[in-house]
C-alpha cells in the first residue's frame, strides 16, 4: 500500500502546505465581509486547487479549474456582485453555531470515509487495475491519439459530452431568460449618445 | 467613449492591450493540441472568452459589446451544440452510429483519420458552444450595470 515511488517528503510536504494555504482561504472567506474580497479569494481558492491538482497529477482537472474556476467564474461572480450589496449581513445570534456543526459532522464523516479508500497512487486500486487499464492499453489502437484523456472525453464517451455541450448551452439559455441579452447598456450607451448629439 | 473618461488606468490598459490577442493565440494553440496535451475544446473555449471579459473590464461593457455582438454569441453556442450533434449525424449518414467518427472517411480498417478529425471537430462543437455560452452568461450579468467606477476598483 505505502510502495507508490512517487510518494516522498517533498510530495507529501507541498500537499500539506497547499491543503494549508486553501485551509486558510476557507476560513478567511467565512469570516469576512466584503464581498469583493470574498470574490478575489475564492479566484486564489481556485488557483490553489488548480496547483494542487498538478499535485495530484490530474493536469487537465487542473487545467480546468485555472481556467473556469480562477479565470471566467471570478468575473461573473464580479459581475453578480456589482447588481447587489457589497458587504454581506452578519447573521444574528444562536444561529451562527448551525452551520459549524454542519460541516464539522461532514468532515467527520468524510475522513471517516477515506479510510476506507484505497493508497494515493495505488496501482492495484478498483479505479487502476479495470476500465482504466483498458482504455489505456486499447486508445494507441483504436483511437491513436497521445491524449488518452481526450480519448475517453470525445470518442468512448461522446454522448456523455454532448450531453455536457447541451448543459452549458441551457445553462446560457436559462440565464438570457433570467436576466436578459445584456443589449440594454449597448443600447442605452446608443441612447445616451444620441441625445447628446 | 473615451472622452469622458478618467485616464487612471492607462497603464492597465497599456498592457492589456497586447495581452488580448496572445491570450486568444493560447486559446486556438489549447485546442488544437487537446490531442497532445492537457485541455481541448472546453479550456479553450473558456479561454477565449477571458480575452473578452478581459477587453470588457479594461475598456468598458459596451466596445466589447460592438466589438462581439451578443448576437454573435448566442449564435456562435447554438452551432456548437449543432456542429456536435452534426458530426453525429453525419456518422449515422455514413452507415455507422451516432458518434461513431471510425466510419467518417470510409478509410480501411486500421485507419484513424476519422477519429482525428471527429475528436477535432467535436471539440470544435464544443468550444463554440462553451465560448458563445459564457460569453452570453457574461453579458446577461455585465449588462445590467453600466460600468464599474473608478472608486470601486
Amino acid at each position: 500500500m505505502i510502495g507508490y515511488a512517487g510518494a516522498d517528503l517533498a510530495i507529501a510536504l507541498i500537499n500539506v502546505i497547499l491543503l494549508g494555504l486553501l485551509f486558510v482561504i476557507g476560513v478567511a472567506i467565512a469570516r469576512m465581509r466584503s464581498l469583493f474580497a470574498i470574490v478575489m479569494l475564492s479566484g486564489i481558492y481556485s488557483l490553489i486547487s488548480a496547483t494542487w491538482f498538478v499535485a495530484l497529477d490530474a493536469v487537465d482537472v487542473a487545467f480546468t479549474e485555472a481556467a473556469v474556476g480562477a479565470g471566467i467564474s471570478t468575473a461573473l461572480l464580479l459581475g453578480a456582485m456589482l447588481l447587489t450589496a457589497r458587504t454581506a449581513k452578519p447573521e444574528t445570534g444562536a444561529m451562527r453555531i448551525v452551520p459549524i456543526l454542519v460541516v464539522i459532522a461532514t468532515g467527520a464523516m468524510l475522513v471517516y470515509a477515506t479510510i476506507d479508500l484505497p493508497a494515493f497512487g495505488d496501482p492495484d486500486s478498483p479505479a487502476n487495475t479495470y476500465v482504466g487499464t483498458d482504455y489505456i492499453e486499447r486508445t494507441p489502437q483504436e483511437i491513436a491519439v497521445p491524449n488518452i484523456v481526450t480519448a475517453v472525453l470525445a470518442s468512448y464517451r461522446g454522448f456523455d459530452t454532448l450531453g455536457e455541450t447541451g448543459v452549458v448551452f441551457a445553462a446560457a439559455l436559462s440565464v438570457i431568460l433570467l436576466l436578459g441579452f445584456g443589449e440594454r447598456s449597448l443600447s442605452a450607451t446608443f441612447k445616451r449618445k444620441k441625445d447628446k448629439s | 467613449m473615451a472622452e469622458a473618461r478618467s485616464d487612471h488606468h492607462v497603464i492597465l490598459r497599456v498592457v492589456a492591450k497586447p495581452l488580448i490577442p496572445i491570450i486568444a493565440l493560447f486559446a486556438l494553440y489549447v485546442h488544437f493540441h487537446g490531442d497532445y496535451s492537457p485541455g481541448g475544446g472546453f479550456q479553450a473555449g473558456v479561454i477565449i472568452v477571458v480575452a473578452v471579459v478581459l477587453y470588457a473590464l479594461i475598456f468598458g461593457i459596451t466596445p466589447a459589446m460592438r466589438a462581439v455582438p451578443p448576437v454573435f454569441a448566442r449564435t456562435l453556442s447554438a452551432l456548437g451544440f449543432l456542429i456536435f450533434a452534426g458530426v453525429g449525424v453525419w456518422a449515422l449518414f455514413m452507415g455507422g452510429n451516432f458518434l461513431d467518427y471510425d466510419v467518417l472517411f470510409n478509410e480501411e480498417p486500421g485507419g484513424h483519420m476519422g477519429q482525428h478529425y471527429g475528436i477535432l471537430m467535436v471539440e470544435l462543437g464544443v468550444l463554440f458552444a462553451v465560448a458563445g455560452s459564457m460569453l452570453s452568461i457574461f453579458y446577461a450579468f455585465a449588462g445590467r450595470v453600466t460600468e464599474i467606477k473608478d472608486e470601486d476598483w
